[in-house]
């Protein structure tokens, strides 16, 4: 008899394996497994899991099927809500979200709904089911900025109703950072991310790479030249920030974003591509952040010795528990309570360490977490050859500073309101990290459905 | 797809291709860069732009082979096609936004080396077609190494053409002939703009410093998306860090920090070579020469 305070345990690849390949760490459930970590759901009436999530998904009732074995009928239940249950099943941090607040969580362990959604979306891929195109357009037209999950979201909605959408996407491939940063190992990019891309361009949906909006194109254009009644703004987070100590410039240090960037969209960790990665054999990360945990694990799987040196302490590191939880068992050593000072190089220019201060938590800051201050003179050196720089973003200024009428924030962020993505120029939406700042998949997943919304009910209005 | 209309052969390991892409050739400008992949497995290469043709939808890039991705870039032919011609990326040159009137009573010089000639080329032409005429000198090499010399004829004031060897016209840098023009012909100069390899344009600044005339280089870091995302394009201009992408890549010469500019130019260099005798020696290199790591 199973124990129904706790979840079934998911498969994974053992961490000494992995920690020297690229293939996905998580396994999934079998049919079995799922069916039965389903049954563990408490169905309830007033279910507090879908106030939990922020595209509210159906949650009892796409577990309800998997528990019944219909797994197309759950494959539904999720679609009402969700363009990318596949992405969301891994990437999001469900312990804060929807199994935060399940009710099984207070006795015992909360249902595994990620990894029941990633169950379903997986099984669906596998037994070809594919969203139906509307029959017929409406013959408007909508132009979407950037193919990351705010997107393809909004994308994916306005096809459902009957929009003529095209999406407009910089890179040589669209998937935003689904595809140029978050690793591999944590999502695969030909079966799951083309996949559920593959999905939203069988909706009617076009994709032009390459396209380079507020440079190849403006957004006034767009709206006068081009034809489009609309346009949303998805453009992602933008410039990487640097800490401005000294050495800063040195070769050997990277931003998290060219880092992995290299590495996943370029794939530079395979002999068969061309691009050069500096894989290092001592690595520092500096930040706690996801996409800190990417970045040490990737300089991991490409053979270094990898440090996460994070200013706060455990309790405050942004990441996911399960990113952290699987970076240590990978061998990741977490230097808490650390501060970079300065970067220490060589004669020609290259890493050879850096010397870090020791800090302690004082009183909260504004964020309400405790304020680590340097603990004086207790400065030390690191042996290093490399150093990622994985400290958050600042918004690009290609659009905001080719569209007149674009308000943008004191932090440069796009104005948008949260339920519409209505910005201040007449026809033009926004959402996700260009108006909320680095965020995750999820909530710019929510922004893009609300924009979809807001063009909807402006071009109806219009009409 | 971005079809190739023209390739030509301008130099030994040079090459001039046009390119059918309409996006790029309707909105650049002077001093905007393009970022070209070849195919799948291929880097994203910045290139600068050295001519475009609005009506036909065509933009023509300069490319040198230097790592495998170029070499393999460089064997395509008109007819075949780029996987991926993204752009214009980067701020049109300062020139371009100047009031006309004004421009025309600036005295302008361009010194431009090796490869560097393509990406001065636009903006000699812009300024010729608005009815400024600008002196060019031209270093290179040798004689084989001087690029598009009648297509800069037409367009350039005075033109001055020097080689290192002496091969070509005189023998002489892009700098001794500034020096020339300014202290023995009595030439005077309100604003030069130097393209090509890091090393000559600090010299040029060193120059331009001493001969107190203000100097814009425009600079071609190691990239990789050209957007503003990446930052491996971050170099010191009077202390502070910019993106040569979204801030550049044109820079006030006398304060870029070059030494630190090459030295981070010098970052892949081991693995690029690395990449390329792969290319060349396939399955046969297997390492031993000690510094390719082909055995690895």
């Amino acid at each position: 008899m199973m124990d129904m305070t706790k979840k079934v345990p998911v498969r994974e690849q053992d961490p000494k394996v992995r920690a020297a390949n690229f293939d996905e760490v998580c396994l999934g459930y079998s049919q079995e497994e799922a069916m039965q970590e389903a049954s563990r759901c408490l169905k309830c009436r007033n279910a507090r899991c879908m106030g939990g999530c922020p595209v509210s998904i159906n949650i009892p009732g796409f577990i309800k099927e998997i528990e019944n074995g219909d797994f197309e009928a759950a494959a539904g239940v999720i679609a009402q809500a969700s363009a990318l249950p596949a992405v969301c099943g891994r990437v999001c941090p469900q312990e804060t979200q929807c199994e935060g607040v399940c009710v099984r969580g207070i006795k015992g362990e909360a249902v595994s709904i990620g990894k029941l959604e990633r169950f379903v979306a997986d099984w669906s891929r596998e037994h070809g089911i594919v969203p139906k195109a509307p029959e017929k357009t409406n013959g408007r037209k909508v132009a979407v900025i950037g193919s990351g999950p705010s997107g393809l979201t909004c994308a994916g909605d306005l096809a459902k109703l009957g929009y003529e959408v095209t999406i407009f996407e910089a890179l040589h491939q669209p998937g935003g950072v689904l595809i140029y940063g978050i690793p591999e190992f944590r999502l695969p990019k030909d079966t799951v991310v083309k996949t559920e891309i593959e999905n939203v361009k069988k909706l009617g949906v076009k994709i032009e790479t390459d396209v380079i909006v507020g440079k190849s194109v403006t957004i006034d254009q767009l709206l006068e030249e081009e034809g489009f009644d609309a346009v949303f703004i998805g453009s992602g987070a933008g410039l990487p920030m640097f800490m401005g100590i000294p050495g800063e410039n040195a070769n050997g240090v990277f931003s998290a974003n060219e880092y992995l960037t290299r590495s996943n969209l370029m794939k530079a960790y395979r002999d068969d591509y061309d691009t050069p990665i500096a894989a290092g054999k001592k690595v520092a990360v500096v930040g706690g952040g996801n996409v800190a945990m990417d970045a040490a694990r990737t300089a991991l799987r490409l053979g270094a010795d990898v440090h996460i040196v994070y200013r706060r302490s455990e309790a405050e590191l942004p990441a996911r528990a399960e990113e952290v939880h699987h970076a240590k068992e990978e061998g990741i050593i977490f230097d808490l309570l650390t501060n970079p000072v300065e970067i220490l190089t060589n004669e020609k220019g290259w890493v050879r360490g850096m010397r870090c201060i020791r800090m302690e938590l004082g009183e909260p800051d504004a964020s309400g977490r405790r304020r680590p201050v340097p603990i004086e003179g207790s400065e030390f050196e690191m042996e290093l050859d490399t150093v990622i720089m994985s400290l958050g973003t600042s918004p690009n200024p290609l659009i905001s500073g080719t569209t007149p009428g674009l308000e943008t924030n004191r932090k440069k962020c796009i104005v948008a309101e949260g339920d519409t993505g209505k910005t201040t120029k007449d026809g033009v939406f926004a959402g996700g990290d260009a108006v909320t700042g680095a965020a995750t998949v999820i909530l710019a997943m929510e922004a893009g459905r609300a924009g979809a919304r807001g063009i909807h009910q402006y071009l109806s209005e219009k009409e | 797809m971005f079809p190739i209309v023209k390739a030509e052969k301008l130099a030994d390991r040079i090459y001039l291709m046009e390119v059918q892409a309409p996006r790029v050739a309707r909105s650049c400008q002077p001093g905007e860069f393009v970022i070209v992949r070849t195919d799948e497995a291929g880097e994203r290469i910045p290139l600068t732009i050295c001519d475009y043709d609005r009506e036909k939808g065509t933009v023509t890039i300069v490319i040198q082979e230097v790592g495998a991705s170029t070499v393999r870039m460089c064997r395509l032919k008109a007819g075949d096609a780029f996987a991926d011609f993204a752009g214009p990326l980067g701020n049109p040159s300062e020139l371009i936004k100047e009031d006309p009137g004004t421009l025309k009573n600036k005295r302008i010089v361009f010194v431009a080396g090796g490869l560097g000639a393509a990406p001065v080329y636009p903006q000699v032409k812009w300024l010729h077609e608005h009815g400024v005429s600008a002196d060019v000198i031209v270093g290179a090499r040798n004689r084989e190494m001087i690029i598009l010399e009648n297509e800069m004829r037409a367009v350039a004031g005075n033109l001055y053409l020097t080689t290192d060897d002496g091969s070509y016209v005189r023998k002489g840098m892009g700098t001794d002939v500034l020096r020339e023009l300014v202290e023995k012909q009595g030439k005077k100069y309100d604003v030069c703009i130097a393209i090509g390899p890091m090393i000559m344009m600090k010299f040029v600044c060193l120059l331009t410093k001493e001969l107190g005339i203000p100097t814009v280089v425009s600079m071609n870091p190691i990239m990789v998306d050209g957007t503003g995302m990446c930052g491996a394009c971050r170099l010191s201009v009077g202390g502070k860090v910019k993106f040569a992408c979204v801030d550049g890549p044109e820079f006030d010469g006398h304060l870029v920090d070059f030494d630190e500019a090459m030295k981070r130019q010098q970052m892949y260099k081991t693995q690029e070579g690395r990449a390329l005798l792969r290319q060349q020696e396939g399955d046969t290199h297997h390492g031993g020469c000690g510094n390719c790591g082909g055995d690895r």
